[in-house]
């Protein structure tokens, strides 16, 4: 059986861990046009695929997680990165990111929280969430490239230790990972071991709970 | 006409500079020229047409939730202002976005009269800053017709 073969049988349709391509697609979700403006321009001068969309409602209808159309229509979609304002009427980010986190299919999409307001308990709370990066605003082009890095960086890693597990089982690939069990927050507790294959993505769920034993 | 391309560069460079001298414009001005080249030659300028469009309905909505005949709902006022705090703030207006936080503190302290004096005080200032960069993208389309190009100027 192929090395490729193995990966895409268990990995959930959100995660094609084919990284030759390094074209991120992100998913920019804000209240503000003229935020949602600068923030697709500063991802498309990274290269990145941008789709914005002005709210966290109609952010879960593209991700088809509003419960009319269920996760259909998700290969298609294939987001590697969402990155939402905290402040939206509605939904904040926060609930977005939550929602997120605790859908099997999304929870390992990376989530970047961006905000006006330097709130350190805000900056906690959403981190503890399972957010990858907090981001202040306005946001600079610098910022940008700093989390795009972070997240090709963490499917690269992700790929090497798929291509490494891929000689023994994947049961014990789970006992032998290294990264200590995720603490009790609301995305591990919804990560009951139907979805085993979560556990094959040691290095984003290690810097979680580091991040959150820091907290 | 290289004289005419080097003059009015230097006009350029002044007029710009004293832009962010006088505190119309910050660094966040200067990160969106970043963002600007030749696939996307006029982006700085949509920004800020959108930018100018939000003050019209922000102002709109603040002027709206003050003028309320019996009590008015400071929040709503302070939602907007916000709003324009945020706008500014992403497109380098360092003048509007420094009256939204006297507004906002006005608006938390529930003050009637400090509301409306910096309501009038934004009008005037967006639109200073309309007027502004509307000559210096003037400027710009000069120098471009003038076959030179548009110097780099930060703050």
């Amino acid at each position: 059986m192929a090395v490729g073969e193995v990966m895409r049988m268990d990995i959930p349709a959100g995660g094609d861990l084919t990284v030759t391509s390094p074209e991120l697609h992100v998913l920019a979700v804000d209240d503000s046009i003229v935020d949602r403006k600068v923030i697709e321009r500063l991802l498309r001068i990274s290269a990145c695929k941008v789709t914005t969309v002005e709210s966290g409602a109609m952010a879960l209808q593209y991700l088809g997680l509003d419960g009319d159309k269920g996760a259909s229509g998700l290969k298609d979609l294939k987001v590697n990165l969402i990155v939402t304002d905290y402040s939206m009427p509605g939904l904040t980010g926060y609930d977005l990111l939550k929602k997120i986190k605790e859908s099997s299919v999304f929870r390992e999409i990376p989530v970047v929280i961006m905000s006006s307001e330097n709130i350190l308990p805000r900056i906690e709370q959403c981190l503890r969430e399972g957010a990858e990066d907090f981001l202040l605003k306005p946001v600079k082009l610098a910022d940008v490239k700093r989390i795009k890095e972070l997240i090709v960086r963490n499917e690269a890693d992700d790929c090497k230790t798929l291509s490494h597990s891929n000689k023994r089982k994947l049961a014990e690939d789970i006992d032998d990972t290294a990264s200590p069990p995720p603490p009790s927050s609301s995305s591990s507790s919804s990560s009951s071991s139907d979805d085993s294959s979560v556990e094959d993505f040691p290095s984003s769920k290690r810097m979680k709970s580091e991040l959150s034993s820091l907290l | 006409m290289d004289a005419l391309v080097a003059q009015l560069q230097m006009q350029y460079r002044n007029y710009t500079a004293s832009l962010y001298q006088q505190g119309f414009l910050d660094d966040q001005f200067t990160e969106l020229k970043k963002l600007q080249d030749d696939a996307s030659p006029d982006f700085v300028a949509e920004v800020l047409s959108l930018f100018f469009e939000d003050c019209v309905k922000l102002i709109g909505n603040m002027a709206r939730a003050l003028d309320q005949t019996g009590t008015v709902d400071f929040s709503q006022v302070g939602a907007s202002v916000h709003q324009l705090k945020g706008s500014s703030s992403s497109v380098g207006a360092k003048r509007v976005k420094g009256l939204c936080v006297t507004f906002k503190e006005y608006c938390e302290a529930n003050n009637y009269e400090g509301c409306v004096r910096c309501l009038q005080q934004i009008d005037i200032e967006y639109k200073a800053l309309k007027t502004k960069l509307q000559d210096m993208f003037n400027l710009e389309k000069q120098i471009v017709q003038a076959g030179g190009k548009v110097p780099q100027v930060d703050n």
